[in-house]
């Protein structure tokens, strides 16, 4: 299949895989950090640590983004869910992601109506066709997905639609990565910076983290040669003692990102003074919400939002794994209370989280495989 | 609105749960070991907290419990299994095997309730009878005789019900099966979507045939019997919703004539099943846990056709997952492949067909795929439906 072969070339990862093999000081650890939840998928949907050193390991990072919701940020969403004349609509990943009393899944089984979209464009055709329900838009994702949420809000003024409102969710990855950067018992080499939301934001925003941390950053894109050549470039930077922000990514991200984009979602959206993450807790300027423009969009100032917190279990340590500190296995309760069926942290709630995508695809040591798959 | 202050802090009550559970089956790693050894003890905690008693916790029934996947297995082992418990049920198998007088009969059902009713490659009368024949195909019997039951919604056009008629009928008539009893109700309109099948079947199953997928052990061969995925991503796009079109069909087809011309040709099939919910995963995973064996599947090998592989890439979906209505899975002795394989190859419906991989003893109860990619990941069973991923 054209555009997707292509990325998947065994020979060409055999031959990156020795150039960074190549490029390893004996004696020294590297910890890099994919900072992108679809970079954690991909690389173990298609096993790529098999390719790596054994001194060359992949932290997963804050950067999936219905991992980082907040269980509150359900509970109030379930809330607004159980007005008898709301539509809530969501995206397929949000449906399972638990708050204090259950998922969206389990509301929907009790009657709330509930239900799921592709694009936020499609709760604006819902509530075309159910004039008389108020319909809420379940709005989540970094700024990837926060310019649809923004042109949809803009075609609905356009339109002068009366039942479409946002219950706005979006985050921003900059002050996530500043967050994780900041923390005493960082111990990360690099990163490799994520794609999809370089697409909107570009390049530029990481230049801090080369300049002032120190640290390289390589934009990558989602395939797995994408990823292994990110590996290697950065880890040549580290080689060459230089840190700076590069994109592999160039044949989709642009390196000042998409201005109509930013522009977008700079008219509907504005910062918030501090949000809630899932695992590292409160982060100011770190999320949007809807501008006064345009109140009579935005579901905080449409419905009574009870403001639900709702305390992390204390047993859950994916503060730790999101920052290299421990490895998912490494959890105490990884595994056995927290699996993908009952997820009690934030890694292990979408297939994209750190824990998830091990329990799913990676519980077994790489040494043994070998033995099992070489044979 | 919401604020950092707020007031105190409500607890996940089913987290809480969750993790007394825990507390009471396991402790925190020994320190002090290696590190490999101290993952090796977790990894084998986790097994054992998978191999516990399975129990439904959701106080509802939800969607994930539909899709064949982990949830479903749970309701099936918890609720049915638990309660009506009897040695012919307890093998899970696609059909019971059920012996009178000498004869050996398999005895099997199934409900329908696709949405649309009409996709392309066929409509839900084509599912209800070949499914049924196939899940007596599987178990290695000749279908014969199938119940219908209908429950209707006031309202439905008569002339779709014919038009379902008629295919079952056509179904029938291809696969050498009769309908020979059967059943209408009809609910309130909104009390049903339009039209439910069920339907029953039986067959006998020939001298010496004995299939399991307790039967799979090392060595052993895994072959499928064409391109996966074909009939999940046609109703996926045949629901319209996702703005995509591609040139495929429902793979729906008999597939009673392809097995006899297998066990005829070697005697070497250890177990067949057909690829319906859950995709070639979950039958993969059910030989790894039932025969306490290890799947290894090579990516490169699995017929997917391009349709199928470029909208499971667009939606965030693998095709192992996806549901076939027209495929079967085959575990078949190593030194028999061979056979085997050219004998799917000579009937129509397997023309594909294809070694996909072997079984092997270590680690017992685990699919693992070889990907294209050069990489190893473990296939496992799915959680919920497979929804597709936003980012």
């Amino acid at each position: 299949m054209r555009f997707v072969d292509e990325f998947r070339d065994a020979d060409k990862a055999h031959a990156l895989a020795a150039k960074i093999a190549g490029l390893c000081e004996p004696g020294r650890q590297y910890k890099l950090m994919e900072v992108c939840g679809g970079h954690t998928h991909t690389i173990y949907k298609h096993g790529l640590e098999d390719y790596l050193p054994e001194s060359v390991s992949l932290v997963h990072g804050p950067g999936c983004p219905v991992c980082v919701i907040p269980m509150g940020r359900v509970d109030d969403a379930m809330h607004l869910a159980a007005h008898d004349d709301v539509i809530m609509t969501s995206f397929g990943d949000m449906m399972r992601v638990p708050g204090s009393s259950g998922s969206f899944f389990d509301a929907k089984a009790q009657g709330t109506d509930i239900r799921m979209v592709y694009s936020p464009l499609d709760s604006l055709k819902i509530a075309r066709q159910n004039p008389d329900r108020r319909v809420v838009f379940m709005a989540i994702g970094f700024e990837t997905t926060a310019p649809s949420t923004a042109m949809t809000v803009l075609r609905a003024a356009a339109e002068g639609l009366q039942n479409f409102s946002v219950f706005c969710n979006h985050v921003t990855i900059i002050p996530a990565i500043k967050a994780i950067l900041d923390s005493p018992d960082l111990r990360l080499d690099g990163f490799i910076g994520p794609g999809h939301v370089s697409t909107v934001i570009g390049c530029r925003p990481y230049e801090f983290i080369a300049r002032d941390h120190g640290k390289p950053v390589v934009v990558a894109g989602f395939e797995p040669l994408d990823i292994l050549q990110s590996i290697y470039m950065l880890m040549l930077q580290l080689a060459e003692g230089r840190s700076m922000v590069e994109n592999q990514y160039a044949r989709v991200v642009p390196w000042d990102g998409n201005p109509t984009a930013l522009k977008a979602i700079g008219s509907v959206m504005e910062l918030r003074p501090y949000f809630e993450w899932r695992g590292l807790g409160f982060i100011s300027h770190s999320a949007l919400r809807m501008r006064d423009d345009y109140a009579s969009f935005d579901a905080e100032n449409l419905f009574q939002v009870p403001g639900v917190r709702v305390a992390d279990p204390k047993a859950c340590q994916c503060g730790e794994v999101l920052k290299g500190v421990l490895k998912p296995w490494e959890c105490k309760v990884f595994g056995t209370a927290c699996t993908p069926e009952t997820p009690i942290g934030t890694c292990m709630v979408s297939p994209e989280g750190a824990c998830a995508a091990y329990y799913n695809f990676g519980r077994l040591r790489r040494q043994r495989v070998q033995e099992v798959t070489i044979s | 609105m919401t604020g950092q202050g707020g007031a105190q802090p409500r607890a996940a009550g089913w987290a809480e749960e969750a993790l007394r559970d825990h507390h009471e089956h396991a402790g925190p790693p020994v320190a002090g070991q290696p590190a490999s050894d101290r993952e090796q003890q977790v990894l084998d905690r986790i097994d054992r907290a998978r191999r516990r008693r399975p129990r439904v916790k959701e106080e509802r029934i939800t969607m994930s419990h539909g899709s064949g996947g982990k949830a479903t297995r749970t309701l099936v082992e918890a609720i049915f299994l638990d309660s009506f418990r009897n040695p012919l049920l307890e093998p899970l198998e696609d059909a019971a095997q059920l012996t009178m007088d000498g004869a050996r009969l398999a005895f099997t059902t199934d409900s329908y309730v696709v949405s649309p009713l009409f996709f392309p490659g066929g409509d839900i009368g084509d599912l209800a009878v070949n499914g049924t024949v196939n899940d007596l195909a599987v178990a290695g019997a000749t279908p014969l005789y199938l119940s219908a039951g209908f429950i209707l919604e006031e309202g439905f056009p008569v002339a779709d019900l014919s038009r379902i008629v008629g295919s079952m009928t056509a179904a029938a008539a291809r696969a050498g099966v009769q309908v020979v009893t059967g059943d209408t109700k009809v609910v309130q309109k909104g009390k049903a979507d339009g039209c439910y099948l069920n339907t029953a079947g039986v067959g006998v199953v020939g001298d010496g045939v004995n299939l399991g997928v307790v039967n799979a052990r090392p060595g052993d061969a895994v072959i499928v019997s064409g391109p996966i995925g074909d009939h999940g991503v046609t109703i996926m796009l045949a629901r319209g919703e996702l703005d995509i079109e591609a040139d495929i069909a429902s793979d729906t087809a008999p597939l009673g004539g392809l097995v006899a011309g297998l066990l005829a040709a070697t005697p070497g099939v250890r177990a067949l099943r057909d690829a319906t919910r859950g995709g070639v995963a979950t039958i993969l995973n059910e030989v790894a846990s039932a025969a306490g064996v290890s799947v290894v599947v090579n990516e490169d090998d699995i017929p997917v056709r391009t349709e199928v592989r470029g909208a499971s890439e667009l939606l965030g979906i693998d095709p192992l997952y996806v549901a076939c209505e027209g495929r079967l899975v085959a575990i078949v002795d190593g030194g028999q492949a061979g056979e085997a394989l050219a004998a799917m190859h000579a009937h129509p419906l397997g023309e594909q067909a294809a070694i996909i991989g072997t079984v092997a003893a270590d680690p017992p109860g685990i699919v693992l795929l070889k990907t294209t990619f050069g990489g190893t990941r473990i296939v496992d069973l799915l959680v919920g439906d497979p929804l597709p991923r936003i980012c």
